[in-house]
């Protein structure tokens, strides 16, 4: 069949125990932006077990549609009986685009999906748009309109490189989560739900889960935090941190750290910002001891305002920030907690 | 027990990026490394031979100098090398090579597969999940603990907020995270071993059922548009004052940008 009978934006909604995960709203947001580009609709699909009440919520975030599918089968994320359902949804009705979270179940999902279909995937994109491809007119190449453009960094973020996927459909990509912004929800809006079942028979593909851990301290999500505090390998001990705790706690910020501090131990991977920590753009994000490598800027340049304190004048975290104090962060750090004290009440 | 470890020789992204005219890399151009996830892919299945046997054999794909991480792992205890090499296999997106790789595993005896979870280049982490769909065997993704219990393997697989505990029948493909260990060093024995290693060297003629099609730049579904270097952010102010005078200047600009 033609590619220009592929119709209408995907997202897949990722829920884990029956709660929708913060990716699926920001694909919503996204897909609705690329949907009025196109001319077309944004569907939500919901795939778990006994989920059918999420999708209400999807649609106050900007569903017009939601393929619900539901299966005992589909309790737990589990590749194979995943991977069958978002495929056969895609075989069956054929979307242009098909956007999944960067997250440790999407990007397990999305290339065993993609390879599924025999179609491209585009991995961990920062920026999507609609566009010609090639972008500009080739003698001889017939120039392509209304492409998905999937825009990510390479090389450790070193580069970056914008990709389409012009012959084959859908155009899949997974996406950063932290990037895209949802919409304001719309209270009351209704989606049409449509339910889908393409049948779950176990084969040599399914997986047995013998144990479930669960690992979430009762920390905050550093991704939704308005101010953070963050700290490196500068700040020099688990100890210290508690001064970065105290800072934070003056000025309603929460405490993030770069890689060096949680390969140490000092402090637990979900608090880790950068390439193979959490994506974060704050308010205003405090540097601490962060030498900032790119792994790490990576991870936290989008931030509004960046302020480092770092005693080595040269460290490239001072490239990225927009104050830049050249200092000892042991005897910075506990005056302008007790500054702000008397400031903030 | 027979293990396959997929294994990337990367650029050392430390050193620099640099680009053909058609925008693909230039990988001739820069410093080579075998890539950490494979590493300690590669070191998994080496733990699991030293304690219950196994034949473990390297396979690669790239240009010719690729053979150097086989070598490489050859010296750390690995049996064999197989690189895979071609000219018309170049450019290729995540779904050509995972196509070309398993083009080349359809040849080889395996009950487990380990690739590295992502290439510190291309930061996919697509190429183990698509194998084993072409193989149509089960994948266990983000390993951090990799144990043989009998005809099955036993994953500890990582996720945001949790792991769980997955056992799968092999033949199944697991990618392995860094976190996984701690990789040995070469022996000076190994390195022995592997200077006098033959290599095998396989080209698009020895890869099993695969379509011309689906191999290669012309066979990647995925096109690059445009890629550069990437535009990065200017230094703003950089002062150096004593503490007083540092607190005060942070202050001054968190009242200036009406944080508090």
């Amino acid at each position: 069949m033609g590619l220009e009978e592929y119709k209408g934006v995907y997202v897949f909604a990722q829920q884990v125990d029956n709660e929708l995960s913060g990716i699926a709203f920001e694909l919503l947001g996204k897909a609705k932006e690329l949907a009025a580009d196109l001319n077309t609709d944004v569907t939500a699909v919901l795939i778990g077990s006994g989920v059918k009440g999420l999708c209400d919520q999807l649609a106050e975030y900007g569903a017009d549609k939601v393929i619900v599918v539901d299966d005992p089968e589909l309790k737990e994320y589990r590749t194979e009986p995943y991977a069958h359902a978002l495929s056969s949804v895609i075989n069956e009705y054929k979307p242009e685009i098909v956007l999944v979270g960067a997250t440790a179940i999407g990007r397990d999902l999305g290339p065993r999906v993609s390879a599924r279909v025999a179609t491209g995937l585009t991995a961990d994109c920062t920026v999507l748009e609609i566009g010609d491809f090639p972008l500009n007119p080739v003698p001889g190449q017939e120039q392509k309109h209304n492409q998905l453009l999937m825009t990510r960094p390479a090389f450790g973020g070193n580069t970056i490189a914008t990709i389409a996927c012009p012959d084959n459909r859908p155009q899949m990509a997974t996406v950063r989560p932290g990037v895209m912004q949802k919409i304001e929800p719309v209270k009351g809006a209704k989606a049409e739900v449509i339910e889908y079942n393409p049948g779950f028979t176990p084969n040599n593909k399914y997986v047995e889960i013998v144990d479930i851990v669960k690992e979430l301290s009762d920390t905050v999500d550093i991704m939704d935090a308005k101010i953070l505090v963050s700290g490196g390998r500068g700040v020099g001990s688990a100890e210290n941190f508690k001064m970065l705790q105290d800072l934070a706690d003056a000025i309603g910020g929460t405490v993030s750290c770069s890689r060096a501090v949680v390969d140490n131990g000092w402090m637990p991977k979900e608090l880790q910002v950068g390439q193979t920590g959490k994506t974060v753009r704050p308010n205003v994000y405090f540097a601490i001891g962060i030498s900032g490598a790119i792994q790490h800027t990576a991870g936290m340049e989008e931030s509004d305002i960046i302020i480092a304190i770092n005693k080595d004048s040269s460290a490239p975290i001072f490239d990225v920030a927009d104050y830049g104090i050249v200092g000892d962060l042991n005897k910075i750090v506990p005056k302008l907690t007790e500054e702000l004290k008397a400031v903030v009440k | 027990m027979k293990i396959v470890v997929c294994v990337k020789q990367v650029p050392d992204t430390k050193g620099g990026v640099k680009f053909n005219p058609d925008g693909t890399l230039d990988r001739g151009a820069m410093l080579a490394i075998m890539n950490p996830d494979d590493k300690a892919g590669l070191e998994a299945a080496l733990r699991i031979k030293d304690e219950c046997g196994a034949e473990v054999t390297v396979l690669t794909m790239g240009l010719p100098k690729a053979e150097e991480v086989l070598r490489e792992a050859i010296a750390m205890g690995a049996d064999k090398g197989i690189l895979v090499t071609d000219r018309v296999l170049g450019g290729a997106d995540t779904w050509a090579t995972s196509t070309t790789l398993a083009g080349a595993l359809r040849n080889i005896d395996y009950d487990l597969i380990i690739t590295g979870r992502q290439a510190i280049d291309g930061d996919t982490a697509q190429v183990g999940p698509q194998i084993s769909e072409h193989l149509d065997i089960p994948v266990i993704s983000y390993a951090k603990d990799i144990k043989i219990e009998g005809d099955s393997v036993v994953v500890e697989r990582q996720y945001d907020d949790r792991y769980h505990v997955l056992k799968a029948k092999m033949p199944c493909l697991v990618t392995a995270l860094s976190e996984l260990n701690e990789p040995r060093y070469m022996t000076p024995g190994g390195v022995f071993d592997a200077f006098d290693a033959d290599i095998t060297v396989w080209g698009r003629n020895d890869l099993k059922d695969v379509d011309d099609a689906n191999l290669g730049l012309k066979g990647s579904p995925t096109k690059i548009a445009k890629a550069s270097d990437k535009v990065r952010k200017g230094a703003g102010e950089k002062v150096e004052l004593d503490a007083d005078e540092s607190v005060a200047y942070i202050m001054g600009k968190l009242k200036e940008k009406h944080v508090i």
